[in-house]
């Protein structure tokens, strides 16, 4: 017997979904978030930032969501940390207000959404430079905007988003755009998805012709941006141009965050278009382990439309397989999702195309710092990879780079990516990190805590 | 270099950022209570010593460690701000207590 029939690890919008989903056909659910509220990045925040005319148009599609799953019954543990997932076992820890718990799922779904992908240019450490979505969790969890010279580099439709955002809560910003792929390459790249995604692309065209509007200054086609300052950002400088900024905003789009799916070993693959590793799953979200699920942007990067129905898609596959529902009806419902799902994606071809990251952002040049935590630069990384350091897991005991604080989870694709140029290897043919738990940092008096309560038959 | 807007959210719970009395909004984490209290750095690196601001906001980067209500190493960002908390800043690498 276990505790719960399936437990969803992250309330964005995938999760949000599969719970409201799994709920309906009368499981019993857990879902576990980091976060104080429901809404994962894209509706985080989203009942307390609903009336900011900021970011209440962005929010408001997710409303119907967020209220659908505080009212599907689901045991909802917000502000809680998975700290380690036994697979095998569905036994999951978690670690909640300074106390650690134990709970048991008979399925697993990982919904955990995605990351900024890391932006390594020369400078990013100086205190004032900010990732774009750092500046859109300011703004949601607290109406907060950054004051004076506030520069956002990088591509991607985030960033006409929060500088709109940013210009409607008051604050006027410089926009360098990196972007080097024309429209016109895009579109022959992609294919046929462009006019399935017509309600999507005309959405993004009317995002640039806002921001401009409300005074953006936009300098397209960048190349070469790094900070400069003391002890902060002062300014910032690209090939031929400089501008003086306080806050330094940087976006190269997102990619999954496997940083569980990972440390459990699931198989994952690499993803050429998107840049990016990602767990390997069929159509239900089903990975390569029979217990767990996965779904969402942690799977792939595909929007919150796509999240949502993925979300449905693996609690009905979770339902199927715990014989809540026969397979006639599951064939029934999972049709329509699969066809609103594929609608969802269309777009994306051409999005990924577009927004394709530069190659100094996969790869930086030797004198940027590469892993954060532990301070090692890009050439000290091609120098040991040199060496014989054939992957990430190896690099560590030349260079510590993911054994700091951040466990890789920041410096893992640069890693590996700069690996794969020093060996002349494909990215996708460089074993990536293998994370291990405690997956978030837990003090030993709460593990001790948690092993007193267990001791005491408790749960 | 970051300002509340009344208008939208007002800032109405009170916390110590370094011994110093700041308000925030309700919602926001301890790492943006550091910035509001106009402080760009959170935390000093082991390494080098270098200072460092939050980055991500979101629970990837860890460089929003700082000690909140006596409890050093922890994630700034990811804890909501608390009627009288106290968020201090980090300097080099922790050491353990008895
Ligand atoms: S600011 Fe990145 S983890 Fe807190």
């Amino acid at each position: 017997m276990t505790d719960f029939d399936v437990a969803i690890i992250g309330a964005g919008p995938a999760g949000m979904a599969a719970a409201v989903e799994a709920r309906s056909r009368g499981l019993s659910v857990l879902v576990v978030d980091e976060n104080a509220a429901p809404g994962g990045q894209v509706f985080r925040a989203a009942e307390a930032a609903a009336q900011d005319p900021a970011v209440g148009p962005a929010i408001a599609p997710g409303l119907p969501l967020v209220a659908a799953f505080r009212g599907s019954g689901a045991t909802y543990r917000p502000a809680t940390t998975l700290w380690h997932l036994d697979a095998d076992e569905g036994a999951l820890s978690l670690a909640a207000h300074g106390r650690a718990e134990d709970v048991t799922a008979s399925r697993v779904i990982l919904a955990t959404g995605a990351q900024e992908r890391p932006v390594p240019i020369p400078g990013w450490t100086l205190p004032g430079v900010m990732t774009a979505g750092a500046a859109q969790i300011l703004l949601k969890t607290a109406g907060v905007v950054p004051s004076g010279a506030v520069v956002l580099a990088g591509q991607g439709p985030l960033v006409w988003l929060l500088a709109v955002q940013l210009a409607r809560a008051g604050v006027a910003s410089l926009v360098l755009e990196t972007r080097t792929t024309s429209l016109a390459a895009a579109l022959a790249r992609a294919g046929g998805g462009v006019w399935a995604g017509r309600r999507l692309l005309a959405k993004g065209l009317a995002l640039m012709a806002g921001a401009r509007r409300r005074g953006v200054r936009v300098v397209t086609g960048i190349r070469g941006p790094r900070a400069e300052g003391e002890g902060r950002v002062q300014r910032v400088a690209w090939e031929g141009g400089s501008a003086p900024c306080d806050t330094l905003l940087l976006h190269e789009g997102v990619i999954p965050s496997t940083h569980v799916s990972r440390a459990i070993g699931l198989e994952h693959e690499w993803d050429a278009t998107q840049a990016c590793w990602r767990p390997v799953a069929d159509a239900f979200g089903g990975s390569s382990h029979p217990r767990i699920a996965v779904a969402g942007d942690g799977a792939g990067i595909g929007g919150w439309e796509a999240a949502v129905a993925a979300g449905r898609l693996a609690a009905l596959d979770a339902a199927r397989r715990l014989g809540a529902l026969a397979e006639d009806a599951f064939a029934a419902r999972t049709a329509t999702l699969l066809a609103v799902r594929a609608a969802a994606l269309s777009p994306r071809g051409f999005l990924d195309a577009l927004y394709a990251p530069p190659a100094a952002v996969l790869a930086p040049a030797d004198d940027v710092i590469a892993c954060r935590c532990e301070e090692v630069t890009a050439g000290a990384v091609r120098r040991a990879a040199r060496l014989g350091a054939t992957g990430p897991n190896q690099l560590k005991a030349y260079l510590r780079c993911g054994m700091g604080p951040c466990q890789g989870r920041l410096c893992a694709p640069t890693v590996a990516a700069l690996i794969a140029e020093a060996r002349g290897l494909a990215p996708g043919e460089v074993a990536p990190l293998r994370p291990r738990a405690p997956y978030k940092p837990v003090t030993v008096g709460m593990l001790a805590g948690g092993a007193e309560t267990l001791q005491q038959g408790g749960k | 270099m970051f300002r509340t807007r009344p208008d939208a959210r007002p800032a109405t719970v009170e916390v110590l950022v370094e011994g110093t009395p700041v308000l925030v909004p309700e919602g926001a984490s301890a790492a943006v209570a550091v910035l509001l209290a106009g402080l760009s750095a959170i935390r000093e690196m082991p390494v080098t010593g270098s200072p460092r601001g939050p980055l991500c906001l979101m629970g990837v980067c860890f460089d929003c460690l700082a000690e909140i209500d006596g409890v050093p190493n922890r994630q700034a960002c990811m804890v909501p701000v608390a009627p009288g908390m106290r968020i201090a800043r980090q300097r080099g690498a922790r050491e353990a207590r008895p």
